[in-house]
């Protein structure tokens, strides 16, 4: 269980999924991926796990996914095959709202 | 937080599509990735602490970027318009640095103190075709990404700092990855010193947009490059829109390709985006509202508010065509009065902007960002009730007449009605009895005539009295920088005699 700050980046100890956070409550959150915690991007995952197969319906570069509430949002920045959750409830993807290109 | 991290997922996304073209040269997402490497390795090996760019729109300016990222280098385009002599000043300030410039210029600056100066055209040969680097950058969030000079036309130029935190978070919080088709096309003819020349790069990687570069805008060769590459996107300053619409007009065929038009850096004049939306019909119009400290865009006024104003009989939405738009989803906008009180609608004040992408800051200065992380913008204006933002000059240029706050804008409006009025530029003078009178320079249409009385009863006639301007110049044209931006300041100082 950790505090989230948005920019940070967690991976998936058991597949290549990344994500940065872009939105966190002002809470302790435990995200998973797999099945299986996330650990900070520049850690060392531990060796020998695999993914649960309830949590891989894997992950799409670039999407959003968020919580019931939408206060957690996680952008990922690599896919995977692992499934997005907060504390056992897999996350949503969040659908896009497009604005006008503006550059 | 890096930079970097929008074109890696590009590569991840899309790497096989082109990402860049200028001319008939092309670089595609892994191509640029892979030059960006390479030339962050010279970058390293020279020693310098920022990576300079002072040349026209070339794929060096992509490659500069994210090279500059990925070796932890703030990147700095400098403006190809200054002089040898300003170079040398602003050279100094980032010293030690290494400086890519085009071949005519890089010979008469290579004695640069403490700076490695390398004609464009020997170093991108030098950084294409290398085998891909491992992917390595630092990924502190508050590391300066980009810096970028101000004009300085009062003053020694300043440096905005935008850090990768700024940048990234602007990015990720208005473009949605890969959204663009594979046939988009985005025309960039700002110049690379611009922050929207820099956020039309990001964006573009971010978006899967394929960049089209245009390296000195002319009307004839923006249409023709739009016509050619078949560009679907386009970004331009009010006057490059005017002279674009211009030079369409006469033309008797539109930009089939074009789907989405936007603009900003400077205030439309209404009679240029109407004579637009009746030539383009079928293309999207978006005013986008945004700064250097701001990393670019934090309004915008998309397409159906174009139509629905431009359609409406309604003054209070009609009138939206000169409104900015609503904030993005990612910032917040306030209008403040000078003791920072926030103020309502309809009410005018200071626009201040809150946000992760929000920098509001220079190098070797305080930031201006409150405790509460609220930038003052220093340009004025109102909202309305639905919270669409109409801007109404800089705060700086109002003039203050015994009490009377009278903002230029307003009177330049009214002037500019005058059917023998081609330009203007309203502004203070010293008053012995007001404080400040208002002042305006005046450049007639061609062969139409118009004596100072007669416009000074034109605009007393429409507005107060108190806004009739006590003194009228006539010139032959205003000074403007490079983005359109009216320099009302030096137009002023050559009225008050400070410049011949």
């Amino acid at each position: 269980m950790a505090r989230l700050k948005t920019g940070t980046r967690l991976k998936s100890v058991v597949c290549n999924t990344q994500v940065m956070v872009v939105a966190a409550p002002d809470a302790d959150v435990d995200c998973s991926c797999g099945g299986h915690p996330m650990i900070d991007a520049a850690a060392t995952p531990p060796e020998g796990l695999v993914i649960s197969p309830e949590a891989a319906k894997g992950t799409t570069l670039g999407k959003r996914y968020v919580n019931a509430d939408g206060k957690l949002e996680l952008l990922c920045i690599k896919a995977g095959e692992g499934s997005l959750a907060v504390g056992g409830v897999a996350l949503v993807l969040k659908e896009a709202k497009p604005l006008p290109s503006s550059d | 937080m890096n930079l970097m991290m929008l074109l890696e997922m590009a590569v991840s996304g899309f790497g096989d599509r082109v990402a860049v073209r200028s001319g008939t040269e092309e670089l595609t997402y892994q191509q640029l990735f892979d030059a960006a490497g390479a030339a962050a390795a010279a970058f390293e090996a020279s020693g310098c602490e920022n990576a300079a760019l002072l040349d026209v729109n070339s794929l060096a300016v992509p490659v500069g970027l994210f090279a500059s990222a990925w070796a932890g280098r703030p990147f700095v385009p400098l403006n190809y318009r200054l002089t040898d002599a300003e170079i040398e000043a602003l050279a100094e300030r980032i010293a030690p640095s290494f400086l890519v410039t085009s071949r005519e210029r890089a010979d008469a600056l290579a004695k640069l103190p403490r700076t490695t100066v390398v004609a464009r055209e020997a170093f991108l040969p030098r950084v294409f075709g290398k085998p891909a680097r491992e992917p390595s950058w630092p990924m502190d969030p508050d590391a300066i990404a980009i810096l970028l000079f101000t004009s300085g036309t009062t003053g020694a130029p300043k440096a905005a700092v935008i850090r990768h935190k700024h940048l990234v978070s602007y990015i990720f919080g208005s473009v949605e990855f890969g959204a663009a088709g594979e046939d988009e096309a985005a025309l960039v003819s700002v110049p690379p010193y611009h922050i929207a020349g820099m956020a039309a790069i990001t964006s573009s990687v971010y978006a899967g947009r394929r960049i089209v570069q245009l390296p000195a805008f002319s009307a004839e060769a923006w249409i023709e490059t739009a016509r050619r590459e078949r560009v679907t996107h386009a970004f331009v300053v009010p006057t490059m829109l005017g002279r674009i619409v211009d030079a369409l007009e006469p033309l008797d065929a539109g930009l089939p390709h074009l789907r989405a038009l936007s603009y900003g850096g400077g205030k439309m004049p209404l009679p240029v985006i109407e004579r637009a939306m009746r030539l383009l019909p079928r293309t999207d119009f978006t005013n986008a509202y945004g700064l250097t400290e701001t990393s670019s865009t934090i309004a915008v006024l998309g397409p159906e508010d174009h139509r629905a104003a431009a359609a409406s009989d309604d003054p209070a939405i009609r009138r939206r065509l000169t409104s900015v738009g609503r904030p993005l989803p990612s910032v917040e906008v306030e209008i403040r009065d000078p003791e920072g009180g926030r103020l309502g609608p309809e009410r005018h004040g200071e626009v201040c902007v809150r946000g992760e992408q929000v920098s509001g800051e220079y190098l070797g200065r305080t930031s201006t960002v409150d405790r509460e992380g609220w930038f003052p913008t220093r340009d004025g204006g109102f909202a309305d009730l639905d919270g669409y933002l109409f801007l109404a000059g800089r705060i700086d240029d109002v003039i203050v007449r015994g009490g009377e706050n009278i903002s230029p804008g307003d009177i330049e409006d009214v002037l500019l009605e005058h059917e023998a009025v081609a330009d203007c530029a309203v502004f203070g003078i010293p008053d012995e009895q007001w404080g400040e009178a208002v002042a305006a320079a005046i450049v007639l249409r061609p062969g139409r005539k118009a004596t100072a009385e007669d416009l000074q009863k034109w605009v007393r006639d429409r507005l107060r009295s108190s806004r009739t301007p006590q003194r009228i110049e006539f010139r032959d044209e205003l000074p403007y920088n490079e983005t359109g931006k009216l320099l009302r300041r030096r137009v002023k100082a050559e009225l008050a005699g400070e410049i011949p």
